[in-house]
């Protein structure tokens, strides 16, 4: 188990070292100097200011110079600095994670709260009008963008319960309630999607999982329904989708950056588009890399999860 | 998706207003018999946009996916077939580009490419590669010592010829199933990165856009404003993805994803 976790552990390294030349290069070909592009939208004037800063960003030496004294920063913790605030950027970040992080972790306990027993429901029940009600409603869940959902649902809780969602972030110390309901409908928005894949997901694994053998001589034994269901058979429906729940993580931060904008809610996500809007082109970097790392451990963690769940794995 | 793809084409015809012409005099006009879904900030005709943004975001999607698929394709199939060297080369590459969540690459692409239509198309298709490649390459990999292409090699046949003859038919049948998957999904990346400033410009009505943040500041004045564009949007990706699902069955009934 350790050489498998060590082995991976390297892979994931070298993974993100490519990630990084990737993200490198990308805001590289951006058209123009990227010096200009921060002058026009910050303001600066003075020429002497404008060499001061293209010497501060290395942008005077070599590409390769470049690359290296950027890692070297972010291994130090160094996230650059934000000419947009004229503040490093790692100040402007650092209280938006813990908004992005219960999104996200909210989001996910939706989708899997949701997806996961209505496709348990959805597979033992197969041909049903409940089969078919829930799977349309799954379709539905891909199809709608999320940003939508979350305007209809802003909608509907002003013309319907005449409830405006707060504008502004209300912190969890001062007002508990109104913490969790300015979050819950976000969460709602953000993870309907992937409760629909899991709900696809589960539905299938299942399905596959009942017709085996054991599965019937759970049933032949007499077993309660409920516990063929629930304790032979999704046991082993489990895997395929925790390996889905893995790669949907990636997908559910770009929800998260469409939500946390209409929600008004000031996360990291919120803030990588601001930053790319006002072309803050340092702090996109490090907020894309930031972004790589998060995933790349994530995927890590699936994969290690992944080990622990199935003995028929491995770990070479 | 017919009735999508008749309206994008016909959109001249089937619009009842210019989609870009603005009235100043009649803005946010409730749907009624002149404005069928009504009128936005500006006096332009919603349904008229809609009808319009047909063309967008469908051009879109189905180049982007024709691009992704394509690129993906060649590029799965020649890791597949080659094998060795060229297999351990693309791999880690593919690995790396698939680790970047899709949006985040895409809008990072779009910003770095400057606004434009075919810099959308680029931003939301090179993400799809590294996706259709490994399929690709597993069905590659799955038929490459097949009797028949065995056969083939025995009579002598080039490499290219084996690969584009005799593998390339017999992987198409997943790569269409992943292409059409992928639609939809293109669909709403295409609508998220318009949503967020970064997508098709101006002149062109695009969906995302016409719900942009300026949109739903009118939401409560003009509910039409932001309920009809996204309602187009979800229509057309919930067809799309039931034809992914019929093509799935239809044709690889053991793909499922």
């Amino acid at each position: 188990m350790r050489r498998f976790i060590v082995r991976r552990l390297a892979l994931a390294v070298l993974t993100l070292a490519g990630m990084s030349v990737v993200i490198f290069v990308l805001l590289r070909l951006a058209p123009g100097n990227i010096v200009d592009l921060l002058f026009q939208s910050a303001g600066y004037v003075d020429p002497a200011e404008k060499q001061r800063i293209t010497h501060e960003l290395l942008l005077d030496r070599p590409v390769a110079v470049q690359y290296v004294q950027w890692v070297r920063q972010l291994a130090g913790g160094d996230l650059g600095t934000s000419y947009r605030y004229g503040l490093p950027a790692w100040q402007i970040i650092r209280p938006r994670i813990p908004v992005t992080v219960e999104l996200g972790v909210l989001a996910l306990a939706v989708a899997i709260g949701l997806g996961l027993p209505s496709g348990v429901v959805s597979a033992a029940r197969q041909h049903t009008a409940l089969d078919y009600g829930l799977r349309i409603v799954s379709l539905a869940g891909l199809s709608m963008p999320a940003f939508w959902l979350g305007m209809l649902i802003i909608l509907v809780l002003v013309r319907v319960f005449g409830w405006i969602p707060p504008m502004l972030y209300v912190a969890p110390q001062a007002d508990l309630r109104g913490h969790l309901l300015q979050f819950l409908f976000p969460a709602l928005a953000a993870g309907y999607r992937s409760a629909a894949l899991i709900n696809r997901m589960t539905r299938s694994s299942m399905l596959e999982v009942l017709r085996e053998d054991y599965v019937r001589t759970g049933w032949a034994k007499g077993l309660p329904g409920r516990a063929v269901v629930y304790r032979h058979a999704l046991r082993n429906a489990l895997l395929p989708i925790v390996t889905v729940l893995g790669t949907e993580f990636a997908f559910l931060i770009g929800g998260l950056i469409v939500t946390e904008t209409v929600f008004n809610l000031p996360g990291v996500a919120r803030y990588l588009v601001e930053a790319i809007l006002w072309r803050d082109y340092p702090v996109v970097q490090n907020l894309v890399m930031f972004i790589a790392i998060v995933v790349v451990l994530s995927n890590l963690a699936v994969d290690i999860l992944y080990a622990r769940l199935d003995p028929r794995i491995r770990y070479t | 998706m017919l009735l999508t793809l008749l309206t994008a084409a016909a959109a001249g015809l089937v619009a009842t207003q210019d989609p870009v012409r603005t009235d100043a005099a009649h803005t946010f006009l409730p749907p009624g018999p002149q404005h069928w879904l009504g009128t936005d900030h500006l006096g332009r005709d919603v349904y008229s946009r809609i009808v319009h943004g047909a063309r967008v975001s469908l051009a879109v999607g189905i180049a982007t996916s024709l691009l992704g698929g394509a690129c993906g394709g060649a590029v799965g199939l020649a890791s597949g077939y080659a094998g060795g060297a060229v297999d351990l080369a693309i791999q880690p590459i593919l690995d790396i580009m698939q680790g970047f969540p899709l949006l985040v690459l895409a809008l990072v692409m779009a910003a770095a490419l400057g606004p434009s239509l075919l810099t959308v198309i680029v931003a939301i298709a090179v993400p799809f590669v590294p996706r259709v490649a490994r399929v690709a390459r597993a069905a590659t990999l799955s038929i490459r010592d097949a009797a028949y292409v065995e056969a083939a090699r025995g009579l002598g046949a080039s490499r290219a010829r084996i690969a584009l003859r005799h593998i390339l038919p017999n992987v198409v049948a997943p790569l269409i199933v992943m292409t059409t998957a992928q639609l939809g999904t293109a669909i709403l990346v295409e609508a998220s990165l318009s949503f967020l400033g970064l997508g098709v410009p101006e002149p062109y009505p695009s969906w995302g856009r016409m719900l942009s943040v300026s949109a739903a500041e009118f939401a409560q004045r003009a509910p039409w404003v932001v309920i009809f564009p996204g309602l187009a949007i979800s229509v057309v990706v919930f067809a799309s993805n039931l034809l992914g699902d019929g093509l799935r069955d239809f044709l690889d009934p053991r793909l499922r994803i």
